[in-house]
């Protein structure tokens, strides 16, 4: 490729005198309960957070939701929650999930400072289910909300890189006006479940 | 003259800027909005304990990048590669345009849907395509409302900052069918919504720009509110990521840095809604990353001007000046506006776009708010003086400049000067005094002048005390 080779040369001959990187390690923010910061922080994002000490509690807390009591179309990959009635790997295209009314999905780690919540996405057999459904449910073992970006990407490390992404609250926009108008494109409400 | 002095007709900020406050109500309700967010960034960010920090580590990290950055283009090759992800490279916008045009005309896809790239926009993809039977489809609503419009964006975080819901609400009427004087923003967003889920389901091919692209991991990162970039990219199976050369950063534990600082400067926001982190294409599907150069390497050599190529679009400068807010988007006749447009464009073309330093109060207010810390007023100040070292200045400006460099090198002729003032324009008649040589006067009255010079009045004082 002609382009590749004379850009990269341009790139080498016009760089300017070469600096170190930045330490990053006095960079971050503790809070005293992050626990409570993350509700928070989901609140502040225009998502709702729930507690719940076990699964058997969050499959009751769920049950009061209006997102879930009236959803017809569930798909749900974390066992033991919620009714589910769509099978991802029976499903040979994404776009079958257009109509779905409701995704409960596992988060790997919820950051304090943002709402957060990490979906390693790359584990779905339909990529599109996080965004596509109507009402998402995300559920994130209490112990694995970290303080900042800084611990979630530092976590995140750690394991295989594929297809991620971090979701903090609904899916929104604001571009008439500012007017803040929640459920643009995506999900129209977003509850993050805490369990233990 | 430079290579890129070569324009054919050039911008001229301060005449578009006086039809845009022509409509006086219209002009303070821009300004107030923009302000609004602006207010909301100030908030967001001064909740975080460590913001100047955080600053400080994005400006080196950019800096560093930019030091090594055929290194770390090459590290992203590679590693994109490893993963799956065919990379393409291009000098320039037709080089650019014509990549992704092949990818789409040799799978036989003829409707892409597109999240917000600034740098399609900068390469006038869209057109192209069209021309070649291509239907694309702006995703983001703001985008879309401009591109039903047949508008550019006017801002690159708040495309449709320039219009009211009413307007909006007959374009909808007229396009999308929505009810006739309708122009709640909930329900416009949900006739959108249902309109470009259809988009999205019939596409062969999704486009989104790029925020970051990490050497490290050979990963792009996507940041929407929206989800249209996620709906973009997950229904059809070919996704391309369009990319300037410098949304490199080196490390996956740099995202941390500017994850924390983007949707905070931007909109007031903790983080955008999603932040999506792309390695390689999807089981049975396509990633195809297009690293744009169009200008930035020759930018990269300038010492002057290298730093704003570290701008990751944020619009804070924007949102604080105090120039854009009360002239809009469109005055500066360039895909990104306000003060960092105004160091970008004239790097493109000197020529055309030769006014758009000058559309600046040079407050500081952009240097203040920049999350990586660009220089952005000491850079407009210095493009002010690249245009006139360069000859572009037009000519009243330069003869009035010719005749002060004159009359301030002989402190007699300075004097004779200031006396003759004093006692002539009182004498003037006010036609002559206000006429158009005098942009200074139009809206405003010149002070009283004065009976005598500082010099004298101190020389007086000093005879008193």
């Amino acid at each position: 490729m002609p382009g590749r080779e004379e850009l990269l040369a341009v790139l080498r001959r016009n760089a300017p005198r070469e600096t170190p990187p930045p330490d990053l390690s006095r960079l971050g923010v503790k809070y005293a309960d992050p626990l409570e910061q993350y509700a928070l922080s989901l609140k502040g994002v225009g998502g709702a957070c729930l507690r719940a000490a076990d699964l058997p509690a969050a499959e009751r807390a769920l049950a009061e939701l209006p997102a879930c009591r009236e959803a017809r179309r569930v798909v749900t990959l974390v066992p033991g929650l919620g009714q589910g009635n769509v099978d991802l790997a029976s499903l040979s295209r994404p776009h079958l999930l257009e109509g779905l009314d409701l995704a409960i999905l596992p988060g790997d780690l919820a950051v304090a400072e943002n709402g957060a919540v990490w979906v390693d996405a790359s584990r779905l057999h339909h990529r599109a289910v996080f965004v596509i459904t109507q009402h998402l449910v995300l559920v994130v073992n209490a112990v694995d909300v970290v303080h900042d970006m800084h611990e979630a990407y530092a976590r995140l490390q750690e394991q295989p890189i594929g297809y991620g992404l971090f979701i903090s609250g609904p899916s929104k926009t604001a571009d008439i006006e500012q007017a803040l108008v929640i459920g643009a494109q995506g999900a129209r409400s977003c509850t993050v479940v805490l369990v233990g | 003259m430079n290579p890129t002095d070569r324009a054919e007709h050039a911008v001229d900020h301060a005449a578009a800027a006086a039809r845009f406050v022509a409509d006086d109500a219209r002009a303070h309700w821009h300004d107030q909005a923009l302000w609004w967010v602006r207010k909301k960034r100030d908030v967001a960010s001064s909740a975080v304990p460590d913001w100047e920090l955080l600053r400080d580590a994005a400006a080196g990290i950019k800096a560093h990048t930019l030091s090594r950055l055929a290194a770390y283009l090459e590290q992203f090759e590679q590693q994109a590669t490893s993963r799956g992800a065919q990379v393409h490279f291009a000098r320039d916008a037709a080089e650019h345009n014509a990549i992704v045009h092949r990818i789409l005309s040799e799978r036989g896809i003829t409707k892409l849907v597109k999240s917000k790239s600034m740098l399609t926009e900068e390469c006038h993809l869209n057109p192209y395509l069209e021309a070649r039977g291509v239907t694309v489809t702006d995703t983001d609503l703001g985008e879309r409302i401009v591109q039903l419009r047949h508008e550019p964006p006017s801002h690159i975080v708040l495309p449709a900052i320039h219009l009211k819901k009413e307007e909006i609400g007959e374009l909808f009427h007229a396009e999308l069918g929505t009810e006739k004087g309708a122009s709640d923003p909930k329900y416009l967003t949900e006739a959108a919504r249902g309109h470009l889920r259809q988009r999205f389901l019939e596409a062969g091919a999704g486009l989104t720009g790029v925020n970051f692209a990490v050497a490290e991991t050979g990963g792009v990162v996507v940041c929407t509110n929206e989800g249209n970039a996620d709906m973009g990219t997950t229904l059809p199976p070919v996704h391309i990521a369009c990319m300037g050369v410098e949304k490199l950063i080196p490390r996956w534990q740099d995202l941390a840095v500017f994850t924390r600082l983007l949707a905070r400067s931007a909109t007031g926001q903790p983080v955008t809604t999603y932040t999506t982190h792309f390695h390689g294409p999807r089981p049975g599907g396509e990633l195809h990353i297009v690293v744009v150069d169009n200008g930035r390497s020759r930018q990269l050599a300038d010492p002057t001007f290298r730093r704003s190529l570290s701008c990751i679009r944020c619009g804070a400068c924007m949102n604080t000046c105090p120039v854009f807010r009360r002239s809009g988007g469109y005055s500066y006749g360039w895909i990104v506006p306000g003060p960092i447009g105004s160091i970008l464009a004239p790097g493109r073309d000197a020529a055309a776009h030769r006014s758009l330093p000058f559309a600046s109060s040079l407050c500081g207010s952009c240097t203040d708010v920049c999350p990586v810390r660009i220089d952005l007023h000491h850079e407009i100040l210095a493009w002010r003086q690249e245009i006139v070292r360069r000859g572009l200045l037009p000519w009243p400006k330069r003869a009035a400049m010719k005749v002060l460099a004159v009359v301030l090198r002989f402190t007699w002729l300075y004097r004779l000067a200031g006396w003759l003032v004093r006692r002539v324009v009182p004498l003037l008649p006010r036609g002559l005094v206000y006429g158009r040589f005098n942009g200074w006067g139009k809206q405003r009255e010149l002070p009283p002048m004065p009976r005598e010079s500082f010099r004298d009045a101190y020389r007086r004082h000093r005879a008193r005390t």
